[in-house]
């Protein structure tokens, strides 16, 4: 049951996610979008939904080079591994606790405000919540670290998800004698991976930083088959 | 110079009697779908009003349009591509819905429901978003037809700058128009520049401004881009949406459906060659009041040959040309001077313009006091104060909305004078500055305004856009997966499907 779950789901649950969103994407672009409840209603929402997105962001950068920048770099930079994990804490504490009383403060709209409620998919629930439950296990974690602050709990969590990345066979092996807490925390990302493709969530993968690589403002489209001859002398302006 | 053709409409308020045909057709065609109840491409508002939603055109509170930064630089009002996208977790400038109105039906059933009761059923209204009893109706698209509503609240007018508007609080100097509103199709769209997916963009051959709906992820920052509040987030599909100027007619020839439906003939539409390239330039000239007249630049004469030689290697169709010399839009906004942008201080460069409307004589009970311009009355009397109108179509500069006042009013004199007495007064027409043949060029197309000339609309070239062979055997119009064969009830990836009602066996 360990290896299945930390041997076999992860690669599961990564693929799903990857073929989902690619397949949702192509066949139903349409559903892909934000699903902003901004317009039914603004209270709770600029400060909900700021806290949560900029703390949610902070902990997803973390966690994304924190689990998976190969461990001698931190010693070849001399970061120890204690150091390490000190800042994660700290970092991941502050921005964890942003993120959960911004989720809270939306869960807490889109549940009681019957605007959002009636116009919320199960989905839309279910992910907030399974996002607030991670948040909430994340932040158990850090009260079981403090218990070990050398960091080599840590650097297991490093291995096994470099393994993953590195289909090594081992990987589960890594993280076989953590406490629950921690497993707990493994599977419910991983779920959420899983489900990703099926839920809202998708719109970070649009995030729109082409908007600055645009040349000006407009956009002018043309279904010539033939294009214009090009022109000298024509301003910046497409 | 780099010619390109658009179609533009004119609004003549002079004949507009509110009757909201133009907005319930729309609505009928086009927005009678979940999640865009609340929404009206195109309404009518009656003016001094504040307008649907409430208070667009203030733009100290909604930032929309464009704004010129010291430096001299054009950028969106809401701020540069940084400032938006630092919104996009909320957007402090989006309306709620409650700015437009909590869209409502009525319980219809009811009446034929009901019990035996002592009193008769009635059909209260039901919110349609949440489906609950709304016990009072606070608001609707048109919640001030008709001047209701006290004066306090109707005086919010942004219109009213510069005004002594106390007075016209009062009965005797009351005074109303109406002013149906619809996308602007703007040669600098704000709401394709807010837009950080780049769903949003004009089109090339005909200027009609549209959203791409797979590519729009609702980040709603052209909601609050457009100064006219145009554009419409739809709370059901996620995406926004807006006018399309009705396309799929417009491409075939036709006039959109505001236009075909409209009782009064208030509308025209013609194609306008304008110089691409004159855009950033003339949006961004330093005085509000230039901006008509910079706009005005950017037209170019379709009747000159070096311009229809620049149409021709810019991929003008021939038609086009000639519709464009034909133009109705033209006539009025060029030749005449009749009709004015709306707002042009937003520096979108708008597309549909707007004939003011004339008004009864003030203080016509007091006998001698009107003043008199020679055989025409001084349209300083109006009862419609010229700087109202100018606030709203000249970014506040009088002059040019009384000329076109003044020709209006010549028209009627001439066209009286012609018609009842018998007499061809050129002296009318040469004081504004018009001679007889123009005069009655006028009363042709803004007066009588038949069909054709109201709508001089070229079909678009297809064999330039599509292989007609890559075509056969296609599915036309669709929403999401095109010419998927499979039948699913729901999505897979959220959101409901209505399923297709398909015969089943029966016994």
């Amino acid at each position: 049951m360990h290896n299945f779950l930390f041997g076999i789901f992860p690669y599961i649950a990564l693929s799903v996610g990857i073929v989902g969103s690619i397949a949702r994407y192509e066949r139903d672009p349409f559903t892909w979008k934000t699903s902003s409840s901004q317009l039914l209603r603004r209270k709770q929402l600029v400060m909900g939904s700021i806290l949560f997105h900029v703390g949610i962001l902070v902990i997803f950068f973390g966690h994304l080079v924190g689990l998976l920048t190969p461990i001698w770099i931190f010693d070849a930079m001399g970061i120890s591994h204690g150091a390490k994990q000190l800042l994660a804490v700290m970092a991941g504490g502050v921005a964890g606790v942003m993120a959960l009383v911004g989720g809270l403060m939306l869960f807490h709209r889109r549940w009681t405000d019957p605007r959002i409620r009636k116009t919320s998919s199960t989905w839309d629930i279910a992910i907030l919540a399974m996002l607030l439950g991670q948040l909430v296990l994340g932040l158990f974690t850090i009260v079981a670290s403090l218990g070990h602050l050398d960091g080599h709990e840590m650097v297991k969590f490093m291995s096994w998800a470099q393994g993953i990345f590195t289909f090594d066979s081992n990987a589960a092996s890594y993280v076989t004698d953590v406490a629950l807490v921690f497993k707990l925390h493994l599977i419910l990302g991983l779920t959420i991976i899983l489900v990703f493709p099926f839920t809202r969530l998708v719109h970070m993968l649009s995030v729109p930083l082409r908007y600055f690589l645009r040349p000006g403002y407009q956009i002018v489209r043309s279904r010539r088959t033939v294009p214009l001859p090009t022109r000298t002398g024509t301003g910046g302006k497409s | 110079m780099r010619v390109r053709a658009q179609i533009g409409m004119v609004l003549n308020l002079d004949k507009c009697i509110g009757c909201h045909t133009c907005s319930v057709t729309c609505k009928n065609v086009w927005t009678s779908r979940d999640g865009v109840e609340y929404a009206w491409f195109n309404n009518v508002e009656t003016k001094p009003g504040t307008g649907y939603p409430t208070d667009w055109e203030n733009q100290d509170r909604w930032n929309g349009g464009w704004e010129r930064t010291k430096s001299g630089k054009l950028q969106p009002k809401q701020g540069a591509k940084w400032r938006i996208l630092s919104n996009i977790f909320a957007n402090r400038d989006l309306p709620e819905i409650d700015d437009y109105y909590e869209p409502f039906d009525f319980d219809y059933d009811h009446l034929k429901s009901a019990p035996e009761m002592k009193a008769f059923p009635t059909a209260r209204p039901r919110s349609k978003i949440t489906g609950e009893r709304m016990e009072k109706i606070e608001k609707g698209p048109n919640w001030e037809e008709i001047l209701g509503g006290e004066f306090a609240k109707r005086s919010e007018d942004y219109n009213f700058e510069g005004i002594q508007k106390e007075i016209y609080g009062e009965y005797e100097n009351t005074f109303m128009m109406y002013l149906p509103r619809l996308c602007e199709h703007c040669l600098n769209p704000a709401c394709a520049a807010s837009c950080p997916s780049g769903a949003i963009y004009k089109r090339e051959e005909d200027g009609i401004v549209l959203i791409d709906q797979e590519k729009c992820r609702g980040w709603r920052m052209c909601v609050s881009g457009c100064p006219y509040k145009k554009v419409y987030y739809n709370w059901e599909s996620g995406k926004s949406e807006k006018c399309t100027l009705c396309y799929p007619r417009i491409e075939s020839g036709n006039p959109t459906v505001c236009s075909e439906t409209c009782v009064g003939r208030i509308r025209y539409l013609g194609v306008m060659l304008y110089d691409a390239d004159k855009i950033d330039q003339a949006a961004n000239v330093e005085a509000k009041t230039d901006l008509y007249d910079a706009q005005l630049d950017v037209f170019l004469d379709p009747k000159d040959p070096e311009v229809i030689a620049a149409a021709r290697a810019d991929g003008v169709p021939e038609d086009w040309i000639k519709s464009a010399q034909e133009s109705p839009v033209w006539k009025m906004a060029m030749d005449w001077k009749v009709a004015f942008p709306l707002h042009p201080e937003y520096r979108t460069l708008p597309m549909v313009w707007y004939i003011p409307p004339l008004s009864p004589i003030q203080n016509a009970a007091e006998a001698g006091a009107i003043g008199m311009d020679g055989a025409m009355p001084d349209v300083k009397n109006l009862r419609i104060p010229l700087r109202y109108l100018a606030n709203m179509l000249t970014a506040g500069d009088e002059a040019p909305v009384a000329t076109a006042l003044e020709r209006m009013l010549a028209m009627r004199a001439y066209m009286r004078s012609k018609t009842v007495e018998g007499v061809i007064d050129e002296g009318i027409a040469e004081r504004v500055g018009l001679d007889g043949r123009t005069i009655e060029d006028m009363y042709k197309i803004m007066a009588l305004a038949d069909y054709e000339d109201r709508f001089v609309i070229p079909t678009t070239h297809r064999e330039q856009v599509e292989d007609a062979y890559e075509l056969r055997s296609g599915c036309g119009f669709t929403d999401g997966n095109a010419c998927s064969p499979g039948i699913s009830k729901g999505s897979l990836f959220g959101g409901s499907k209505k399923a297709l009602k398909m015969p089943t066996e029966v016994q």
